[in-house]
Parts: C-alpha cells; sequence; structure tokens
C-alpha cells in the first residue's frame, strides 16, 4: 500500500487506539484476579510461617518501623483463642544482588523462626529462587545444620554469614544474596520485638541485631524473669516470657 | 555522590549488562567482528540509552502515571525508542556518513535492543530518581560498550585461529563471551556504599 | 511433503530461531536456568509469535509501508502487554520468575523479525503455522539449554534429581555456563544439520 500522510496517521492512530483499547479492557479485567492473586499470595505467606493460629492476621496487620529506620514493616499477629502465638512479619533488603527482595518471616512470642517465605525478588534466576529452600533445608539433608535458620532464636544465633563470622552458611555462589537475606531477617526480628512490647508488656528473648558484615556480636536483651506475665490492659492475654 | 559512584560501578562491572544480566545480546554477537563497528554501535547505544531512559522516565512520571495510563508503559516505551532510533539514524546520515555505513543494518536494531527498554523499564522498577535514571542508563551504556569492545577485540583475535568447523563464527564466539562473563564475575559482591 | 508441513517444520529445524539464526539471545540466556523456566519462556514467546503474526497478516494489506514497522511494534507490544496481565493475574509465581524479561518480549528479534519476513507476506493461515513452527522451535531450544543447564549445575531435569546436587558444576547455572553451553548446543547442532562438510 503506498504511503501518505493521510492514510500513515490514520492507520497508525486506529492501531494504536484499538491497542489501547485491547488493553484497557484486558487490564481492567485482570486488575481483580491480580489483586486477588497477592492477596492470597500474603495470606498463604502469612499461614505459612507462623504457628496454628484462628485469627485473620492480615485484616489484623499493622505497621511497625523499626528503630532508626525511615520504613515501616507489615505485622501480621497470629493468635489463637485470642492469645498471641506469634506474628508474621513482611520485611525487605535493599542489599540484594539486584534491587530489592522482599520476604514474610514468622516469628513465635519468644522472638524464635517459625518460618520463612521469599515475596518477590530479582536476584539471579535460578540462584535467588535458592533462599526459599537452602535456609530451610529437610532434616538429614547435608550441610543442614549450618543453614538452617528454622527454629534458632537471635538469643542463641548469630544471624550472619560464616564469611563474616557468623552461624549461618551463606548459599554458594550467593553470599550477597544471603546477607540480604539476613539483613531482612533482622529488620523483620526488631519489628517482632516492638510488636511483642506492645501488645504484651513483655520482652522476646532478643531480637537479632548482627546481620551486616560489620556489626558487632548480638547483645541478647535480658529476658525478663521466668514467669507469667500478665498484661494490664488485656487480661486474657497470656504470655509465657521464658528466658 | 556516594550512591551515584555506587550506581556507576555496579552497572558497569558488578551488574555488567551484557554478562550478568543477559540484556542487548543480539548486537553484542552480531557487531563484534571488528573492533571499530563495536565501539560505533557502543557509541549509538549509548546515545540512544540515555536519551531514551529520560524520555521515558519523564514520560512515566508526568504522563503514564497521573492518568492511570501505567498500563500502556511497554507500548509507549518501544514507541519512543523506535521514534528516537529513526532521529540518530537521519543525523548520523547527514553528520558521520562513514559511522553510517559501519553500522548499517544494526542502526535500526537498536530499536530492538532489548539492552535499551530493558533499562528504561529496569529504573521504573527500581523507582530511580531522574538523576539516579540518567547516571544508570549512562553507566549501563558504558558497560555494553566496554563488553563488546573486549570481545570484539578478542573476535578479530579469533579471526586467526583455527577453529574447528562446526565450532566456527557464533559457536566459539559464545564460549569466549562465557570466559569473559567468568571474569566479570570476580566483580561480583563489591559494594560500595 | 505439503507446503504448510513445510513451513511447519521450517522454524523448528531448517530455520531454527535459536540454533540456526541465532536470534533472540537475551531469553535464551536469561530465563534457562532451570527446563522449566526455559519451556516457560518459550511458551509465552510462541503465544505472542502466533497471535502478532495472525494479526499482522490480517492488517498487512491497510497498513502504508513506510509505518509498517512501527504498526507491527504496536501489534506485538499489545500482545506482550496482555501477556504480561494474564500471567501476573493467573501465573503469579512464573512471571516473577521469568521477570523483565516478558515485557522484553517486546524487542525480541524473533518475534519482529518473523512479522517482517513471513507475515507482512503471507496469508494468516501459513502465517499461523509459522509462528508455531517458529515457536515450537525456540520452545525446543529453550527447554533443552535449559534443560542442560540445569542437568550440569544442579543434577536436576524439570526439578528431577538424576545425581546429587553437590556434584554439579554451579558455573552452568550461573552467567557464564549459559554462554558456554549456548555455544556447545549450537556447534553441535551445526554439525547434525550438515554431516557431510564437518
Amino acid at each position: 500500500m503506498k504511503s501518505s500522510i493521510v492514510n500513515m496517521v490514520l492507520s497508525l492512530g486506529i492501531i494504536t487506539i484499538a491497542a489501547a483499547a485491547i488493553l484497557g479492557g484486558v487490564y481492567s479485567a485482570t486488575k481483580g484476579p491480580i489483586e486477588e492473586a497477592a492477596l492470597a499470595k500474603q495470606v498463604d505467606a502469612v499461614s505459612a510461617v507462623t504457628p496454628a493460629f484462628d485469627n485473620d492476621p492480615v485484616a489484623e496487620q499493622t505497621l511497625i518501623t523499626p528503630e532508626g529506620e525511615e520504613r515501616a514493616l507489615k505485622v501480621f499477629p497470629a493468635r489463637k483463642d485470642g492469645k498471641l502465638v506469634g506474628t508474621a512479619v513482611e520485611s525487605y533488603s535493599m542489599n540484594g544482588f539486584s534491587g530489592e527482595i522482599t520476604l514474610i518471616y514468622g516469628f513465635d512470642t519468644e522472638g524464635t523462626l517459625t518460618g520463612f517465605e521469599v515475596m518477590a525478588h530479582q536476584e539471579t534466576p535460578g540462584l535467588g529462587e535458592k533462599m526459599g529452600v537452602w535456609f530451610k533445608p529437610a532434616e538429614g539433608e547435608p550441610g543442614a545444620e549450618g543453614r538452617t535458620v528454622i527454629g534458632r532464636n537471635p538469643a542463641t544465633t548469630n544471624f550472619t554469614v560464616s564469611k563474616d563470622g557468623g552461624d549461618i552458611d551463606a548459599i554458594t555462589a550467593a553470599t550477597i544474596t544471603s546477607r540480604a537475606f539476613l539483613d531482612a531477617l533482622a529488620r523483620a526480628s526488631r519489628a517482632n520485638q516492638t510488636y511483642v512490647e506492645n501488645e504484651t508488656g513483655a520482652v522476646p528473648a532478643a531480637a537479632v541485631t548482627g546481620a551486616t558484615p560489620k556489626a558487632a556480636q548480638p547483645a541478647p536483651t535480658p529476658a525478663s524473669e521466668d514467669s507469667v506475665v500478665v498484661s494490664e490492659t488485656e487480661t486474657n492475654t497470656l504470655v509465657k516470657a521464658e528466658p | 555522590m556516594l550512591e551515584y559512584i555506587s550506581i556507576i560501578v555496579t552497572a558497569i562491572f558488578v551488574n555488567n549488562i551484557v554478562f550478568a544480566q543477559f540484556l542487548g545480546i543480539c548486537p553484542f554477537i552480531g557487531v563484534s567482528r571488528k573492533l571499530s563497528s563495536a565501539v560505533g554501535m557502543g557509541a549509538a547505544v549509548t546515545f540512544v540509552m540515555v536519551i531514551a531512559t529520560a524520555v521515558t522516565w519523564l514520560l512515566q512520571t508526568y504522563v503514564l502515571n497521573p492518568m492511570g495510563l501505567a498500563f500502556m508503559q511497554t507500548i509507549v516505551f518501544i514507541l519512543v525508542i523506535a521514534a528516537l532510533v529513526q532521529m540518530l539514524e537521519i543525523i548520523l546520515k547527514k553528520v558521520a556518513p562513514a559511522l553510517y555505513s559501519a553500522l548499517g543494518v544494526f542502526l535500526p536494531l537498536i530499536t530492538t535492543n532489548c539492552a535499551v527498554l530493558g533499562v528504561a523499564i529496569l529504573v521504573i522498577q527500581k523507582n530511580f530518581d531522574l538523576g539516579q535514571s540518567l547516571v544508570y542508563a549512562f553507566a549501563t551504556a558504558v558497560g555494553f560498550t566496554m563488553a563488546i569492545g573486549i570481545f570484539a577485540g578478542i573476535r578479530e583475535q579469533l579471526a586467526l585461529s583455527d577453529v574447528p568447523r562446526s565450532m566456527r563464527g557464533v559457536p566459539i564466539a559464545l564460549i569466549c563471551a562465557g570466559l569473559l562473563a567468568m571474569a566479570f564475575m570476580g566483580f561480583s559482591g563489591i559494594k560500595i556504599g | 511433503m505439503s507446503r504448510n508441513l513445510r513451513i511447519l517444520l521450517n522454524g523448528i529445524i531448517a530455520e531454527n530461531p535459536t540454533f540456526v539464526l541465532t536470534l533472540g539471545m537475551c531469553p535464551t540466556l536469561g530465563t534457562t536456568g532451570s527446563a522449566l523456566t526455559g519451556m516457560s519462556m518459550g511458551l509465552a514467546t510462541t503465544g505472542v509469535l502466533i497471535c502478532s503474526n495472525v494479526v499482522i497478516s490480517l492488517i498487512k494489506n491497510f497498513v502504508p509501508s513506510k509505518v509498517r514497522i512501527p504498526a507491527y511494534i504496536v501489534v506485538i507490544a499489545t500482545f506482550v502487554t496482555v501477556l504480561q496481565f494474564l500471567m501476573a493475574a493467573y501465573v503469579p509465581a512464573l512471571n516473577a520468575l521469568l521477570g523483565i524479561f516478558i515485557p522484553l518480549i517486546v524487542v525480541n528479534c524473533i518475534v519482529l523479525g518473523r512479522a517482517e519476513a513471513f507475515a507482512s507476506r503471507n496469508g494468516v493461515f501459513p502465517s499461523l503455522l509459522d509462528g508455531l513452527g517458529m515457536g515450537i522451535g525456540f520452545t525446543l531450544a529453550l527447554t533443552l539449554l535449559g534443560a542442560m543447564r540445569e542437568f550440569l549445575g544442579s543434577g536436576k531435569i524439570f526439578g528431577l534429581e538424576i545425581y546429587p546436587e553437590s556434584y554439579g558444576s554451579l558455573l552452568f547455572v550461573l552467567a557464564p555456563g549459559a554462554f558456554i553451553a549456548l555455544g556447545l548446543l549450537i556447534a553441535l547442532f551445526t554439525k547434525i544439520r550438515t554431516p557431510k562438510a564437518c
């Protein structure tokens, strides 16, 4: 077809308008499912990382800003029979290999890590995904001892990669990703500590303090007395705080 | 300042667009037989990448986002890049005919150079401001030019060597690129700031 | 051999986009860390390729030749964005895994190349077959490369363990391995295709 200004503008215009119309349609049609998928991912992740609960943590989420930082983290409280059994914290790290990583970490009320899920990352394909399996190996897997983070408490574990003098073995060939993982973990742990303190008045065993290479060894916060602490405001919120 | 240096070092060495991010491979393989044309290609990509990133960033921030048209991102970006490449072609034809003939068919191919569109999308994803975006685009392009320049130097030598027939051309070039990528892995983990 | 079958097979063997034309290298290298991601990327590209080929062959007579490339790009970009939304809505995990390589299908040389070289000169049905053939050829190549890298790198194929991961050479999962594995595969393909010359 011969080109003239009129038919060039006309044909391009029609194609672009058609394209915009199709895209607008698909966009509004998929907007709902995309949001649902994101929400479902969050709900799944929260229930995967926390101890069993019977409330709706996503509906009860609050924002907590860890000390000395600007960005708030989402904290999802998990309760059973009205009693706090743990929290899930959506945390992030900017120290990844390429860009930000987002994870959800689960803690019990003593600050022990109960699970984690990777939410989003831009790490190298094939390596970044390893975060999700490396740090929670099946029992008896070779090297599982050095890399598992589940069931460890910041009070007794130095959550720093072993290369930097910590207790956690980094993912092979992905030390940066591993450091970012532990950085996000430290941030989540601090937010969790703040949340549990606000909620119960009790101090969880400790928060991770040393995920950055230069940071000092974590100084365990003195645990509260070995007794049942009854919060003054809510009598049904019993939290057993152990050293 | 430190922030910009960090972006530059990361984009050129640590996260080299070719060796670590696998973007812009087509021109990397296609225009790297001669050092001179490789450097020309690098210069053209640098020019297009910086301008394209500036234009697309402004469009995204001041037109698409306020109007709720973020879903048109891919279409708008690729059209802006295509138009810019056309302009560059016309300018080069008049100003530097020698360079124009050297780059030949590959100049229009900058449109389909995924590095250019990739960087335009990446700076939006990374939430960079305009200054950071421009620095990132420029540094990425320098990284690309460096990669294609080194690679062209190797391929000029390679043309003189006796390579098994089925390995000639692209296969041996890819394996050399793999060795180069391995060298670039030495930069990984470097962090500033 | 009928003409249609020849068009279909052309993309798979004679003009295999990866092994013969060496087009679309970025996703080929960037998404083949495992057989599954490679195959998904191949299928996503195939979808766009078929749709854009069909539509471009339908509109080819209405588009003035001077603006045909921008017009084709708009068509391709539309399908890519649609694909992006659909993937984000229904397979968010896969979408996150393939990341920026999904929007970048728009600049995949194969898609625009086939639009210009085939769909703009042929009828709807042959264009569909060409898109399908090229797509299958691309998908096979990516799956093969993904499987090779996954096998050498982590001892698995499609996540199925063949030998323990600790014996694998991580190099093949990382960037250099992508280049080297692809180079070796192309050399192998060239050797098989031209047995007498070697």
